[in-house]
């Protein structure tokens, strides 16, 4: 059995645009920018057709909330505002919604409350980046 | 949720979770924001457009907060008017510990009454500011704007009433213009 993952968290602001992506394992392959652009809108779509095929027309449906590979499973957490949060981890990971929650908590205090971050842009923020990694990261002794 | 559950719920929250500052400090500092811009602008209705711009960019962003921290638990709002309460009982509570009582409710108005401004603390207007209709707090105003308008709901919101300017109560008024709709663009 292989330990539970965090591979990485993408944001996507509510144009379906890559707004922040960031790597927290060395398991995965790197895409460059421009492939990660490609397949954060490439979701972002998926997730809007997918919201307009439910059965039940009398509330909204949330669209795509997991997608499950046999080598990794990503989760799809849409807020309220439109943002979505993606977290790409391995197969059965048993905590991505309270991860999600989390991190949507501090994205909250640390890049909403900075007052240079324009909405819907690119974040550039490393306390964001730092509180992230403390608890999303594998500390190596775990994954060695 | 009915409204003494959302209250019970809002006064839990405020105790709950987040950091809290000292009032007096944030009053005063915002007291002396009005006066700046009062001096800057030298026209009371520049200063409210001012004071609502500035609530407006706290709102869009306080939002994402309250959805993170103070929503799970709540139901999610259908209509315009289930919004209300929550404003009023959550949200007012959540950030500025004021007690808001909701009136006149309909499809697509209501009015917040203020009980205790925090902001109000220490103030009094000038003749010359009374006259010509300071809103002190239109920042609020800006605010549930903001915050509205990220969960889809194009709304305008004003001051009806404010005890600064020798009103009996304070009163915003919060008017539902529209729905921002979501649709995928049609297929061409």
């Amino acid at each position: 059995m292989t330990f539970p993952l965090v591979h990485s968290l993408w944001i996507l602001n509510k144009a379906g645009g890559l707004v922040y992506s960031r790597s927290f394992s060395d398991q995965l392959p790197g895409l460059n920018s421009n492939e990660q652009l490609v397949l954060a809108g490439t979701l972002h779509g998926v997730h809007a057709i997918c919201s307009r095929i439910s059965p039940i027309t009398t509330s909204k449906c949330s669209g795509v909330q997991v997608l499950e590979s046999d080598s990794f499973d990503l989760t799809i957490f849409l807020t309220r505002t439109g943002t979505k949060f993606v977290l790409i981890t391995t197969p059965g990971h048993p905590a991505t919604q309270a991860l999600l929650s989390r991190v949507y908590e501090v994205y909250a205090d640390t890049v909403m409350k900075n007052p240079f971050h324009i909405p819907e842009m690119p974040i550039r923020n490393e306390i964001l980046d730092r509180t992230l990694d403390g608890f999303l990261r594998t500390p190596d002794f775990m994954t060695h | 949720m009915n409204t003494a559950k959302l209250k019970q719920f809002g006064e839990e929250q405020w105790r709950g979770k987040g950091d809290k500052i000292n009032a007096e400090l944030f009053v005063m500092t915002y007291g002396a924001l009005v006066k700046q811009l009062w001096e800057d602008y030298e026209d009371i209705g520049a200063v409210n457009s001012a004071l609502d711009r500035m609530g407006y960019g706290i709102g869009v962003r306080l939002i994402e907060e309250f959805l993170a921290k103070h929503s799970p638990g709540l139901a999610k709002c259908r209509v315009f008017a289930e919004t209300a309460d929550v404003v009023a009982s959550v949200g007012f509570k959540v950030f500025l510990n004021a007690s808001v009582g909701v009136s006149h409710i309909t499809h697509d108005e209501y009015s917040l009454t203020l009980l205790d401004n925090p902001l109000n603390q220490f103030v009094a207007l000038p003749d010359s500011a009374v006259e010509k209709g300071l809103l002190y707090s239109n920042i609020l105003a800006g605010c549930v704007r903001g915050a509205l308008e990220m969960v889809n709901m194009h709304t305008a919101v004003t001051f009806t009433e404010d005890e600064l300017l020798g009103h009996q109560h304070t009163t915003i008024n919060v008017k539902l213009l529209n729905y921002i709709d979501e649709h995928v663009p049609d297929d061409e």
